[in-house]
């Protein structure tokens, strides 16, 4: 589901049954996706229905447009820097007491101050609230104890330590804020599709694609709406690796709008993923999700001369001219070379000429300078991105002195403009294009082939003797002795028993360590061990097509 | 959330190095630390930037070292990234990518010398050294100040510029004679071509915030005001803070965010500092937000109350004596030189030098040749207790083309006895040993 339209696929073992595309009806999300729904399955026996996958915008529009839950968000900050945060409509509430970065209590608040914020929130008719404390992910008492105070006075309570078990107080507290402000717009949605799933007699489980290019079951994204956001560019990369020949290699990605190219990056077949977290409407925040990079350069992109020199872009002002539009593009470049098909050749052509003249080219020179110029563009924003993302910051010698990084070797491209200017895009590159069939369809197979996916993040403190994973809410006792080996273990089984919980039959081969290392905490003649762990199931995708 | 400088930040904590497994220069130093700035947000502060180590190679360490019995004999990787991650801090600030920038690397270097035989205070190579010696190759001469506020006295950052008129060293540490490496008394302020341009400010044990302060205010403000630096680097180790195991100061993360913004330095360098989970992941934050100009007045330790910490009356008077002392001796540095310096075309300089955690006992003699045109070769006889003997001769950046030849003669004339030979020619960034 994009801005405008919306794309439906129906597959079986063998490929695409059906497919849909129909305009977004923006007063009305719900019934756009729901007939999309009913006619993609015409004909479909209900039985035989494995699942439903949706990538939505539900949660996207509601924050954007601002149609969300009056929050009231409780903070407690500790000491630090001062962060400002924006609320819009909601207000915040501040309470004493911290924990330290190794989740050890300092002060508390007191209870009386969670009477006067449940008394200020109700007189400012607070409907969700956002619960965050400083370093909760390592000691989650004071959301609990908040949230069991507040439990039967407000609709949605989110404890920050439960949205993410990554380390970043500012985007905790954004996350959890966007979670409990967006949690009865997503949930009524939730609550229609299964009704309307029921009426129909389909039992088929509904998965929701998340911007990691995951999928989180009907129930999960329900608990955590902020996990959909922004799922749209991680439906286009799902799918352009399904419908990619070539697989477990660097690759960029290249998704060629009318305004605008999408840029990815695949790492041994798999995304690069933002550092932490994806931003949206001005909010950083913790959602997962894999990394793109945007340029303002289209097959409608807006050609024009400006003071003697070519100029493309970032506007769309209209189609082509070669489709009927009044401003010359990048595609009537294509079509005067004879790469691409027109409704309106000549007129095309005509306009093409006459800026060509203007800065006395002959219209192949011109239209060659167009698409060189255009080319030229990705490719060094492509270079200067791979720049950015191989400068990442690394922590241990290993990774400094063998560094893996990003080196790709061919382009998967995508888009209406794909085809045409494929031979031209590999020329600047100087690597192998591939542009697939079915390519206007890509984020719609995205969406049905994503599987589910699960991060989970490990720290065993022997010397507190307290394991935690924040993820999954384990908050236990451990023994002095417990090692590394046993975190990794217990890691790999959280993980695979997250994705069990969402269904992911084939979880257990898919489960992995990407993170473990276990640090000698000296305190006087004792030894004791800090042992962090990440595991996830990582993005893929069900199967190829 | 936007700096008022922009600040490039070299976070590297080396997760997988360590002197021994439990030694205090171990894997988790910095692991609190950066729990804390990503606790903290810090990535997503406008105008703060992250950046990887370069790794040094063994010429930016033979610009500095005379290594026994060779660089790459005597370092290890983790050493190299430590320096690169200071020289990658010189990149950003006078390559015009950031204002200001600060090196969070380990293990740290304030106590290596001219001569390295091994591991002196958890330091074989003098990262902030390296850096700058890269840095005065790669952009050109200036003169730096070097203002070092880590607990102990950096030994090797005065051996290092002893002679060197263009790098200002003021050191605070608590008093020598009650504190490792003993040394750094007012007395001592350099040689013939440098003499007040080593300047050792010992505090007593128990220096609170006020004394620092003090100290920064009436003493090395005003020296830094007369001296005039293209650029000042701080030496931030943060083992004069309260908790810090080793030492017994009563610094806290509030006085050091103070004194860095009121220092204002380009560079800022992690030295020591081992008190991991009481200080460093508050002193670190203070230091960051201070050099990014950003409010700093809400980091405070969990175990910090004011009334507690605050300094003794006798120890302000002291000092308050020693701040003084040390400004009187600048006013009158020349005068001083003069009487010591005038008429003699050489000074010598008996060392003995205990490398503590390799547990090497060195003795060496330096001779400075004093020349009327540049700042003169200068050399340095030295014998460990375990056999070996070296013979380095440096030829300054700014050496007089007779100099120059100096040193080369010298490197003949001394080629073929026993032991190993070094020549540093900074003039033509050419180093040779035999």
């Amino acid at each position: 589901m994009g801005g405008t339209n919306i794309d439906g696929v129906a597959l079986d073992e063998r490929g695409i049954i059906r497919q849909v595309k129909r305009p977004v009806d923006r007063s009305d999300y719900f019934n756009s996706i729901w007939n999309c729904i009913k006619e993609l399955l015409l004909g479909v026996k209900k039985e035989e229905i494995k699942r439903i996958q949706l990538s939505t915008t539900i949660s996207t529009n509601a924050i954007v447009e601002n149609r969300i839950s009056k929050t009231g968000v409780i903070l407690q900050r500790g000491p630090g820097l001062k962060w400002d945060f924006d609320i819009p409509g909601g207000c915040i509430a501040d309470v004493t007491g911290s924990v330290d970065h190794r989740g050890i209590p300092v002060s508390s608040e007191s209870a009386d101050e969670f009477s006067k914020i449940k008394e200020d929130f109700l007189n400012n008719s607070v409907e969700a609230v956002a619960v965050v404390g400083k370093f909760s992910t390592r000691n989650p008492d004071f959301e609990k104890r908040a949230a069991g105070y507040l439990q039967n006075n407000f609709k949605e309570i989110t404890m920050g330590h439960t949205v993410s078990g990554k380390l970043n107080f500012p985007r905790r507290v954004r996350t959890s804020y966007l979670n409990a402000a967006v949690h009865s717009t997503f949930k009524s949605f939730a609550k229609n599709i299964e009704e309307s799933l029921k009426r129909e007699g389909i039992t088929a489980p509904v998965y929701i694609l998340k911007a990691d290019g995951g999928t989180i079951d009907l129930e999960g994204a329900t608990a955590k709406p902020v996990e959909t956001i922004l799922s749209g560019p991680a439906a286009s990369l799902m799918g352009m690796t399904a419908l990619l020949n070539e697989k477990n290699t660097d690759r960029c990605l290249l998704d060629i709008g009318g305004t605008t190219t999408d840029i990815f990056f695949l790492v041994d077949g798999v995304s690069v993923f933002e550092p932490s977290g994806i931003e949206i409407g001005g909010h950083k925040t913790l959602v997962r999700a894999i990394y793109s990079t945007s340029i303002g350069l289209g097959g409608d992109s807006h050609v024009r001369i400006e003071e003697g020199k070519l100029k493309i872009g970032p506007e769309r002002m209209d189609h082509a001219i070669a489709f009927g539009g009044k401003y010359l593009t990048p595609t009537d470049a294509l079509v005067y070379l004879g790469d691409a098909k027109a409704e309106y050749p000549s007129e095309s052509a005509a306009a093409l000429e006459s800026m060509a003249e203007e800065i006395r080219l002959t219209p192949a020179e011109f239209a060659g300078m167009i698409i060189d110029n255009f080319c030229r563009s990705v490719r060094e924003t492509v270079e200067n991105t791979l720049k950015k993302i191989n400068s990442r910051p690394v922590y241990t010698i290993r990774e400094l002195l063998d560094g893996r990084s990003v080196k790709p070797r061919s382009i998967g491209v995508i888009g209406g403009p794909a085809k045409a200017i494929s031979k031209y895009l590999e020329r600047e590159f100087g690597m192998p294009i591939e542009y697939p069939e079915n390519h206007e369809i890509a984020n719609a197979i995205g969406a049905a082939l994503a599987r589910p996916t699960v991060e989970i993040n490990l720290l065993a403190d022997t010397d507190r003797e307290i394991l935690s994973i924040p993820e999954t809410g384990v908050y236990e006792k451990i023994d002095k002795r417990y090692d590394l080996k046993e975190a990794k273990e217990r890691a790999l089984k959280e993980a695979k028993l997250a994705g069990h919980a969402m269904g992911i039959s084939s979880a257990v081969s898919e489960t992995e360590i990407t993170e473990a290392s276990s640090f000698n905490m000296v305190k006087g003649y004792r030894a004791d061990k800090n042992i962090r762990v990440k595991a996830q199931i990582k993005p893929g995708l069900v199967a190829g097509i | 959330m936007k700096a008022k400088n922009e600040l490039g930040l070299i976070l590297f904590p080396a997760f997988d190095w360590a002197i021994s497994p439990t030694h205090p220069e171990r894997e988790e130093r910095l692991l609190y630390t950066q729990d804390q700035l990503l606790e903290e947000g810090i990535e997503d502060v406008e105008g703060i930037h992250f950046f990887n180590p370069l790794i040094a190679t063994k010429k930016d360490i033979d610009r500095v070292h005379f290594c026994y019995p060779s660089s790459e004999k005597l370092l290890t990787e983790s050493h190299l990234i430590a320096a690169g991650g200071v020289m990658r801090a010189f990149d950003a600030v006078l390559g015009g990518e950031t204002d200001k920038s600060f090196a969070l690397v380990r293990p740290p270097g304030h106590h290596a010398q001219r001569v390295v035989y091994g591991d002196r205070g958890f330091c074989i190579v003098n990262i902030e050294a390296v850096g700058l010696a890269y840095a005065r190759q790669k952009y050109g001469d200036m003169r730096v100040a070097v203002v070092d506020t880590d607990c102990h006295h950096g030994d090797g950052t005065e051996d290092i510029y002893w002679n060197d008129p263009d790098t200002l060293y003021i050191s605070f540490h608590q008093d020598g004679r009650t504190l490792y490496p003993g040394t750094g008394p007012i007395e001592d302020l350099g040689g013939p071509s440098a003499f007040g341009y080593n300047v050792n400010i010992p505090l007593p044990p128990n220096t609170g915030d006020e004394g620092f302060q003090y100290v920064l205010e009436n003493t090395v403000l005003p020296i830094l005001e007369d001296y005039k630096p293209d650029l000042i680097i701080n030496s931030a180790g943060q083992d004069n803070h309260y908790t810090d195991p080793l030492t017994n100061m009563n610094f806290s993360a509030q006085g050091y965010a103070r004194l860095n913004s009121r220092l204002n330095p380009d560079i800022a360098v992690l030295e020591g500092g081992y008190s991991i989970q009481g200080a460093l992941p508050y002193v670190n934050t203070g230091i960051i937000l201070a050099m990014a100009g950003l409010d700093y007045s809400d980091v405070v330790e969990p175990d910090y109350h004011l009334g507690k910490w605050k300094q003794s009356g006798r120890v302000a008077r002291e000092v308050e004596r020693i701040a003084e002392d040390v400004l009187n001796i600048w006013k009158q540095r020349e005068t001083l030189g003069r009487k010591l310096f005038e008429g003699k075309s050489s000074v010598k300089r008996n060392r003995r030098v205990y490398y503590d955690t390799a547990g090497i006992l060195e003795t060496q003699v330096q001779e400075y040749r004093i020349c009327p045109d540049c700042p003169g070769v200068d050399s340095i006889r030295s014998q460990n207790d375990r056999g070996a003997s070296l013979f380095g001769i440096t030829v300054p950046r700014k050496a007089c083309p007779a100099c120059q030849k100096k040193g080369y003669d010298l490197f003949e004339q001394e080629k073929g006895y026993t032991g190993k030979v070094f020549l540093q020619d900074l003039t033509r960034d050419e180093f040779f040993s035999e």
